[in-house]
């Protein structure tokens, strides 16, 4: 088993079960996006669009989703970076852009959920 | 090669033409399988790298009536529907390989006979939901 302190929960049992539930989050979010778009999405209005995704709920579970999604994203990137690059500094220079990236990807997503 | 252990098999086993030598990689075709599993990991980079335009998709459009119009004209842009159908056919395959998976975790699709057939259903599905994404936007 591959440990590393760069992994999520620094164990890889750890981050087997984390990637399955954050994935079960993920896929639960996409039914529900994909169904409600292409139920609604042909003639959608602003309004529509508005009150659908400013329901409490949605705001919850799209929040959620974005958690579910960072950890699920490093865990994945971890796993690829491991796997392919062999060169440490390549390696760790990497996984820190991904760090930052996953970092403004939840701020962005939590400004965007809660400022409309 | 089995070790026998009989004479003839031990003579070919000492044989200097039978030694190991080293594949070349290039030339081998991959299986199903592994194809399945490296579009798994292509797939779910490409999500992360099409996450933030998602993102800017989402805060456009709810952004007032006149964001919401910009977000939907943006659409017809051919180059931008690409993109947003790129990362749509990703989600397809990524949904779908990731479900067989979970389905390998459970001890389903893991023979010999299986899993290339689980791969070929998976990749049938994807390529289904990916023509549909096209539809969809277009």
């Amino acid at each position: 088993m591959v440990t590393s302190v760069l992994n999520y929960g620094r164990s890889g049992v750890h981050d087997w079960i984390v990637q399955r539930f954050s994935a079960l989050v993920l896929a639960a979010y996409t039914l529900v996006m994909v169904g409600w778009l292409a139920m609604n999405g042909s003639d959608l209005t602003f309004l529509q669009w508005q009150g659908f995704m400013g329901q409490t709920w949605i705001r919850i579970f799209s929040l959620l989703a974005i958690v579910a999604m960072a950890a699920h994203a490093w865990i994945g990137l971890w796993t690829v970076a491991t796997d392919y690059m062999k060169h440490r500094g390549l390696r760790v220079g990497f996984l820190g852009l991904i760090a930052i990236s996953i970092f403004v990807y939840v701020v962005w997503g939590v400004s965007i959920l809660w400022g409309f | 090669m089995k070790f026998a252990g009989n004479k003839e098999g031990l003579v070919h086993m000492a044989s200097p033409i039978d030694r190991p030598v080293n594949l070349d990689l290039t030339t081998l075709n991959f299986p199903i399988t592994a194809i399945a599993s490296i579009l798994h990991r292509v797939s779910g980079v490409v999500l992360f790298l099409g996450s933030p335009v998602l993102l800017a998709l989402l805060a456009l459009s709810l952004d007032g009536e006149a964001g919401f119009s910009d977000a939907l004209a943006l659409f017809e842009h051919g180059l931008f529907a690409f993109v947003v159908w790129g990362i749509l056919a990703a989600l397809s395959y990524h949904f779908v390989a990731g479900i067989k998976h979970l389905f390998m975790d459970m001890g389903y699709g893991e023979t010999l006979e299986s899993g290339p057939l689980f791969a070929k259903i998976s990749l049938v599905l994807a390529v289904t939901l990916m023509i549909l994404a096209g539809v969809w936007i277009w």
